[in-house]
Order: C-alpha cells, then sequence, then structure tokens
C-alpha cells in the first residue's frame, strides 16, 4: 500500500497551531476595529443629522403612530363604506396596472436589444458596446419621476408620460441584468448558426434566446411587479391612476381618509396577487429549465 | 445501540426505502451496497434526520430519533456525523474553520458571526488534521484543496462532532482509486481507534469487503442481504444488483489490486 501519513505526527504541529492562532487573533483585531469605524460612523453621523433636523428624532418618534392611527380609527368607523369606495377605485387600479404593463412590455423590448447590443461576445457592432452600455446607465439613472415630470410639463397630465417614463427607466435598468444572463450564455449554439451563414439577428433570435428566455421572463416580471409601485406613485405628480386619488384623500386630510384606506387596500391586495403569480409562474419557469 | 424498525419512505407513491430492518448491537463498520436509486442515501439521511420518515422508528440507546424536534434534533445531529459525497465544506472558507462547522451545535449565532472559537478548539481541530495526515493545508482554503484532501477535511469536521456514530454517502465516489483508499482507511482507522460506529454507502464491492465488518444489501428500498463480507458471494451480489451472469465485480471495482483482493483484505485493512 501507498505511504498513507495517517497519523503520522508531524513535527511543526505546534508551529502550525500557534501560526493559524496568529492568524485567527489577527484576523479578530481587523473585525473588531471594523466594527468600531462602523459604530462610530453609524453614531455620529446619526447626531449630526438629527441635529440639522427640525424636528429633532427623539422628540418626534413617539409621534410616528399618530397619523396612520388616525387613519386607521377614521376608516374603522366608516368601515361599512369601504366596499363601495373599492368599487369606486377600482378604474383607478386597472388603470394603474395598465400603466405598468405597457410600460413593462415596452422597456423589455428596449433592454432586449440594449442587452444584445451591449454584451461582449454577442454584440452586432463589438466596438459600439461602450455607447450602449452607457445608454443604458442614462437611462436607469435618471429617477423616472423626473422623466415624468418633464413629459407631464411638455405633453400636459394623464398616464401617457408615465407611461414613457417608466418604459425608459425599464429598458435601462433590464437591459443591465439581461446582459448579465447573456453573458453566462453559451455561444457554441451562435457559432454553430453562423456558420451555416445565418444573420446576426436569426443567430440571436434561435441561437441565443432559447438559452436565456426563462431568465428573461422571470426579471421581467420582477420589474413588472416594481412598475406596478412606480406607477402609483407617479399618480401623484398628476399621471392619472391610483395614485392621483391616493393623493387627494391624503393631501385634504381628515373626513377623507377612509377613501386613503380603501386605495391602500386595493394597491397591497394588487401587489400581494402580483407578487404570488408571478413568483408561481417563475417556480415553474425555473423548474421547467431544469427539466 | 441502533435500531432501525421497519423504517419506510414514500416519495409520492415511489417507495425510496421500504419497511427497512437493521439492528446494530455494538460500534461496528457497516457498508451499505446497492445500485443506484436503490434507497441507500434516503436510508442514511433519515438516520441523520436530514429528512424525515414517513414510517418507522429509528432508536438509539433507547432514545427515539425520529420524532425528535427543534433543538433535540440538531443535537443528535451533532451526535451523528454525516460526510458526503461532494465533500458539502464551505468553498471559501478556511480548512480550519470548516472543521471548527462541528462545534457550531454548541455555539451561539453571535459567537459564530464573529468567528469566537475558543483557542482549544481550534487547537483540537488541527490536532485531527494532523491525526488525518492535513495538518499543513490548515490556513488554505478548503476549494484550494484535491478532492481527497477535501474529503479529509470533512471527516475532520465529522470528528470535531465527537459524534458516536459517522454516516458516510458514498465518501469514495468522486475520487481517484489512490485517495479512496486514503479516505477509507481515515475511516476505518477512526472506527478501529475511536470505537465509533461507521455506516458507509459504497458503490463497488471490493470496497465493501475490504474495509467493512457487516455488509448491507438495498435492492428497490428493501434490504435485501445482511451478514458478513464472506456470506456476500458473486451470487448474492448478482441478486442486489439485479445483474445477469454476465455480471463481473472486477468490472464495477476502483481498487489499484483487484486481482488479489481476498488476501488484501486482511493483510492490510488493519495495518
Amino acid at each position: 500500500m501507498a505511504d498513507i501519513s495517517l497519523g503520522s505526527a508531524s513535527q511543526g504541529l505546534d508551529g502550525i497551531q500557534s501560526s493559524y492562532m496568529a492568524q485567527v487573533q489577527r484576523r479578530r483585531l481587523y473585525g473588531g476595529l471594523t466594527l468600531l469605524i462602523f459604530v462610530v460612523l453609524m453614531v455620529s453621523g446619526f447626531n449630526i443629522a438629527d441635529d440639522r433636523n427640525a424636528g429633532g428624532f427623539w422628540e418626534g418618534l413617539h409621534q410616528i403612530g399618530d397619523y396612520p392611527a388616525d387613519v386607521l380609527s377614521e376608516a374603522w368607523e366608516k368601515r361599512a363604506d369601504l366596499p363601495s369606495l373599492i368599487a369606486t377605485y377600482l378604474p383607478a387600479l386597472v388603470e394603474t396596472v395598465n400603466i405598468a404593463a405597457v410600460s413593462t412590455l415596452i422597456g423589455a423590448i428596449g433592454g432586449l436589444f440594449l442587452s444584445l447590443l451591449g454584451t461582449r461576445g454577442l454584440a452586432r457592432w463589438p466596438r459600439l458596446i461602450p455607447v450602449f452600455r452607457r445608454i443604458s446607465d442614462i437611462m436607469r439613472a435618471v429617477p423616472e419621476i423626473v422623466v415624468a415630470l418633464v413629459l407631464i410639463f411638455v405633453l400636459g397630465g394623464g398616464p401617457v408620460p408615465a407611461m414613457i417614463a417608466i418604459a425608459i427607466h425599464t429598458a435601462g435598468a433590464l437591459g443591465k441584468m439581461f446582459s448579465e444572463v447573456a453573458e453566462n450564455a453559451d455561444l457554441k449554439p451562435v457559432e454553430g448558426l453562423a456558420s451555416t451563414g445565418a444573420t446576426w439577428s436569426q443567430s440571436m433570435l434561435l441561437g441565443v434566446l432559447p438559452q436565456v428566455a426563462p431568465n428573461y421572463i422571470s426579471y421581467a416580471l420582477l420589474r413588472f411587479e416594481i412598475n406596478i409601485r412606480a406607477s402609483a406613485i407617479l399618480g401623484f405628480v398628476g399621471a392619472g391612476g391610483l395614485g392621483y386619488e391616493l393623493r387627494n384623500a391624503m393631501a385634504w386630510g381628515p373626513g377623507r381618509f377612509d377613501e386613503a384606506t380603501a386605495i391602500f387596500i386595493l394597491l397591497f391586495g394588487t401587489i400581494v396577487f402580483f407578487d404570488q403569480v408571478s413568483s408561481r409562474y417563475r417556480n415553474r419557469l425555473t423548474k421547467g429549465q431544469a427539466r | 445501540m441502533l435500531k432501525i424498525d421497519a423504517l419506510t419512505k414514500r416519495f409520492g407513491d415511489k417507495m425510496a426505502v421500504n419497511a427497512a430492518n437493521i439492528t446494530v448491537d455494538k460500534p461496528t463498520m457497516i457498508g451499505i451496497i446497492g445500485r443506484s436509486g436503490a434507497g441507500k442515501s434516503t436510508l442514511l439521511r433519515m438516520v441523520n434526520r436530514l429528512s424525515d420518515a414517513s414510517e418507522g422508528a429509528i432508536s438509539f440507546d433507547g432514545e427515539e430519533i425520529t420524532s425528535l424536534r427543534g433543538a433535540a434534533k440538531r443535537n443528535w445531529q451533532s451526535r451523528c456525523a454525516m460526510i458526503f459525497q461532494q465533500f458539502n465544506l464551505v468553498p471559501r472558507m478556511d480548512v480550519v474553520s470548516n472543521v471548527l462547522h462541528g462545534t457550531l451545535n454548541k455555539r451561539s449565532t453571535f459567537a459564530t458571526l464573529f468567528n469566537l472559537y475558543p483557542q482549544e478548539d481550534i487547537h483540537k481541530a488541527i490536532e485531527i488534521l494532523d491525526r488525518l495526515g492535513i495538518a499543513e493545508q490548515a490556513p488554505k482554503r478548503a476549494e484550494a484543496l484535491s478532492g481527497g484532501q477535501q474529503q479529509r477535511v470533512a471527516i475532520a469536521r465529522a470528528l470535531m462532532q465527537d459524534p458516536k456514530i459517522i454516516l458516510a454517502d458514498e465518501p469514495i465516489a468522486s475520487l481517484d482509486p489512490m485517495n479512496a483508499q486514503v479516505v477509507m482507511q481515515a475511516l476505518r482507522t477512526i472506527h478501529e481507534e475511536d470505537g465509533r460506529m461507521v455506516i458507509a454507502n459504497l458503490h463497488t464491492l471490493d470496497t465493501a469487503r475490504r474495509y467493512c465488518d457487516r455488509v448491507i444489501g438495498m435492492r428497490d428500498g428493501r434490504i435485501v442481504f445482511d451478514g458478513t463480507p464472506e456470506q456476500l458471494t458473486t451470487g448474492v451480489a448478482r441478486d442486489i444488483y439485479g445483474a445477469g451472469a454476465d455480471f463481473s465485480e472486477a468490472a464495477t471495482s476502483t481498487e489499484i489490486e483487484t486481482l488479489d483482493r481476498p488476501e488484501v483484505r486482511h493483510a492490510e485493512a488493519f495495518a
């Protein structure tokens, strides 16, 4: 049998132990120092921010539940009206979800092109990769609300500016995520298709898309959930839908809190619903991929 | 000591393990053989409580195992170490940390977060590594080691748990013959020197014959053979694997010295 050093005490055991202990001590020291610096920065940063705050954190802390309590108690008193209020705001909810759906679809198509054109190994024009990457950086760097405000100023209020604003942001964000998936795609099918004389679009369509489709759809569904929230927020600046109604109900103060509650229930229910639907669908996609 | 009584595991309508009965009176080195899908892994996983039994009972020193929950279950798992085919180490952590994971059952999450293992545990971990001949690898990352070394780190983690039983699920299936021999030898030594029970799933007959005191054969979830290595004739092996007359043990062997096997067993396995 070959010489197996099982149980053969190497002479350096003490040396190994002490050098490893030294290494552990050093690691603990660094870890402790990092933790200390972190705590000091957090505490001092908090104090600076609190000093510059008009109200003060500690004085205001106990009032944090006041507004929700007002809203909830008023809604509870008028709980009989809630079902009819929910029915009233259902059309606004449909508008919000519509904005999200259309902008996700348009954004995903844009993101698809940005990702394929901006991924090394797949790009149609390899030299233009940085250009397409910067385009997608810019598209997701600008907040939706800024684009929406500009567009509302130019085009007037309504769902179309919100849709365009969200679609631009979605294209940038999905372009980034899609291109990370595409980087891991197997290039052999693409080479095989190119060897038959296929065009770039043909080899992307048949060689890359089938590989990445489950991940792409999964990211697009996640983005759809985010966009429902975004489209509700954009209603605050006059883009219509549920957010517009919510702003009115909240800004007019007591007396309309039951309406605010009804809108919150709708929004919460919608997000839970689409979260459940898309997570079930995502699970099926990933399982289908494994099979 | 260990008593497995009518243990059954169902996946849907498929019986992975079908009413298995095993009784072990004293610490023994047991090999479980059978073809893929015979239920060997499922059986071991139920003993460690990584998966729950559908029916039946396991008891150890009179203690009922299958009904343990929460902390009691984790305490049993710390007394019943497991070794895996793919080693299941944390690849990005160093070897000693991986061995120290054997003490996690005794440590709080807070102590684990800040890597606060006592000095005697660290020294003990390195001594165990030295016993397995890989103390020089102590500060390296687990992923930097060869397969045979990684499996020995996994054995060291198991020893760190100071377990009564070591379960080994195909411990040598992804190793080359040379490393397989080192790992099996290590398990045999641990059994003999420490008096721990070792139950190993093996996919080669000659390994089971050579290192084990008792061999259990499984086929389609049922235990079809339970006896000494000497009783395991080629005819019995054909039954276990459901093979025809063309079945040749040498064809499945990973041993270097397949041909002079019977003599090798006693001469070297206990060396």
